[in-house]
């Protein structure tokens, strides 16, 4: 396949898929939406894995939308890191797909619950690929429309509440990141993020670009949850199907990190102790801030919330550092947090099926009913936590040498403290949920009996991403040397440029 | 002309801010209104004011002839209200929603979410 189809069908692929999964579950047939939405992700892992072999072998790809060279059109463009966290949505994506089989009740799947999914695969994915930054935009709003309907999609009350809080803080850091396209387009005329690059240096002012990087800064901050703009949160990803929690967590922040590791090395690059600066300090706070409101939580997705927010943090962080190893490591982190983050609101949402609630004083006695299921609960926690030899282990030591290599002692502090704290908290959901007796006694654990078919569907996704989590723990090289040519190429974008600007393919 | 565009955009940004400190959920809706159209002249006066003939190319002729004004801010500003009149929708059907299920606009006393899944 050629790299054009290779970079549009990541993007067409869920559309397609949307419509389909609309048009048959209007047809009537309870399953046929599910069906449809499980074959477009696998479709689209295809595809996805496709592309990132092209891109590991021939470089960045690019098209030109409609043929109109850039910087006048669209231009879609996979370099490694993009390529990688198409690979990651489409894997993520598959996951959860199957898991909603079993976890999206028939109400909200006659709604088109299953259509809002893989339109949101579309948003995310659109944003992953597209290099022009007013089209990022778009997509934005195409992941955010369909974030706000599946958040409120069956309207129970709580899930009315946490979707306001998130509605209205989203849409200001979509505001906020409108003005700042704005101001940059006044200040260069182009849009298109490689021409950026180039046409940047030539703009004698510094104040003013330094000024719109900031703007940048608060739109994705809030977008990726950072400190102090994390408060949405934690107050809105508890209420939704769990389903909808599990692809959120893995993926909307990440976007936002996304975009913030694509500008602030691609566009803005001219005042890196300064804005680099703002980043490293972010990044400490956010990671203390994230896990000590996780250590005052009490219920499961609550925790697993305030989690995300500070496994933020250690993105940030290789962000901010800015050298070939941190950023090595944060590209890494990325990967690995998607999966175990999605991962464990999986494996909470099963623990919630069997003991009937998220509330840690409620339940208990997992283990005794179900080993199984505590060892699939301790893969991702550990891994979280960095215990070698997961996943998440290999993260963290590469985020470490990379503060310590260029004596950053104070963060390198800050995140082997985090490594700790989150120990505790996995501990406790795993002390509370799994090890303590069930306060109504034994009889009330598995009181609501799965089907063969759920039991498959809940239980498949999570032995896949524990499965990888294992995998990258193991044999950690090959997904390091991706995440190294990644960090390469984003500190020296030449080629990304090139291909981008060097016309029609 | 730009100056009073800033200002314009200013004034609507700082209006918009004291809106959406309010506790009242649609005081709040119309702040982000306001927001989004200062945003749009941010884009409209970014493209620069000049005073020029549409941008279009007259029949047979390969360039526009004399100034023409920057059609791209305009096409961007087009997108944007389309997208933020949707958005804006969505959510005043939201607080809709809230109003009548909830019982309130006001932010304060909307806690549901902050208590648990206990129901």
């Amino acid at each position: 396949m050629s790299a054009a189809w290779l970079l549009f069908l990541p993007i067409a692929l869920p559309f397609a898929g949307a419509v389909l999964a609309f048009i048959a579950g209007r047809a009537g047939d309870r399953r046929a939406p599910q069906w449809v939405n499980v074959g477009t992700t696998a479709l689209m892992t295809l595809v996805s894995l496709l592309l990132l072999s092209a891109v590991w072998r021939d470089g960045p790809q690019a098209i030109q939308m409609g043929g109109w060279a850039a910087p006048f059109g669209i231009t879609l463009v996979a370099d490694i890191l993009g390529a990688v966290m198409v690979v990651i949505t489409a894997l993520s994506g598959l996951a959860v797909a199957v898991y909603a089989m079993a976890d999206i009740d028939e109400g909200r799947a006659k709604l088109g619950w299953h259509a809002l999914y893989l339109v949101l695969l579309a948003g995310v994915t659109g944003a992953f690929l597209t290099g022009d930054l007013f089209n990022l935009y778009v997509w934005f709003e195409v992941m955010l429309i369909a974030s706000f309907c599946l958040l409120v999609l069956g309207g129970d009350k709580a899930q009315l509440d946490g979707g306001l809080r998130y509605v209205a803080l989203n849409l200001v850091a979509t505001v906020m990141f409108l003005m700042a396209i704005g101001l940059l387009y006044g200040l260069t005329g182009t849009l298109n993020m490689a021409d950026l690059h180039v046409t940047l240096k030539t703009v004698d002012a510094p104040g003013l670009v330094t000024t719109i990087a900031v703007l940048f800064l608060g739109a994705f901050g809030i977008k990726s949850a950072v400190f102090p703009l994390f408060f949405w949160l934690p107050a809105s990803y508890h209420v939704p199907p769990v389903a909808v929690s599990a692809i959120f967590a893995a993926l909307l922040t990440k976007v936002g990190v996304y975009a913030l590791i694509r500008l602030f090395t691609l566009v803005f690059t001219a005042d890196v102790d300064y804005t680099h600066g703002i980043l490293l300090v972010i990044a400490g706070a956010t990671m203390v801030t994230g896990v000590l409101g996780a250590a005052a939580q009490n219920q499961v997705r609550k925790i697993l919330s305030f989690h995300i927010i500070s496994q933020i943090g250690y993105m940030v962080m290789g962000l901010a550092l800015y050298t070939p190893l941190a950023l090595l490591g944060a590209v890494f982190y990325l990967v690995h947090h998607i999966i175990v983050k999605a991962n464990l609101f999986l494996v909470g949402g099963v623990a919630k099926r069997i003991t009937g609630s998220f509330e840690l004083d409620r339940i208990g006695g997992l283990y005794k009913a179900k080993p199984w299921l505590a060892v699939l609960f301790l893969i991702p926690a550990l891994s979280l936590a960095g215990i070698p030899p997961l996943s998440g282990f290999w993260a963290k030591l590469v985020l470490i040498e990379a503060s310590l290599e260029v004596e950053a002692w104070v963060i390198a502090g800050v995140a082997l403290v985090v490594g700790l704290l989150t120990v505790f908290s996995m501990s406790k959901i795993w002390l509370e949920a799994f090890w303590k007796p069930h306060p109504d006694g034994d009889a009330a654990v598995g009181a609501v009996a799965l089907t063969r078919g759920e039991t498959v569907a809940l239980v498949a996704p999570i032995v896949l991403l524990a499965s990888i989590t294992v995998i990258i723990g193991l044999a950690p090289q090959p997904f390091l040397d991706l995440a190294a040519r990644s960090a390469q190429e984003l500190l020296a974008p030449e080629a990304y440029v090139r291909v981008v600007l060097g016309g029609l393919p | 002309m730009d100056v009073v565009l800033a200002l314009l955009a200013g004034v609507l940004a700082a209006a918009s801010v004291w809106l959406m400190l309010d506790r009242s959920l649609v005081r709040f809706l119309f702040g982000l209104a306001l927001l989004g159209n200062a945003a749009n002249l941010v884009i409209f006066a970014s493209g620069r004011l000049t005073e020029g003939a549409p941008a279009l190319i007259a029949k047979g002729a390969a360039a526009p002839e004399g100034d023409v004004s920057n059609a791209l801010p305009q096409a961007l500003i087009l997108t944007a209200i389309v997208i933020s009149f949707g958005l804006f929708a969505f959510a005043l059907s939201l607080v809709h929603r809230a109003h009548k299920d909830l019982g309130t606009t006001d932010s304060e006393t909307l806690t549901i979410a902050e208590g648990s899944d206990r129901t």
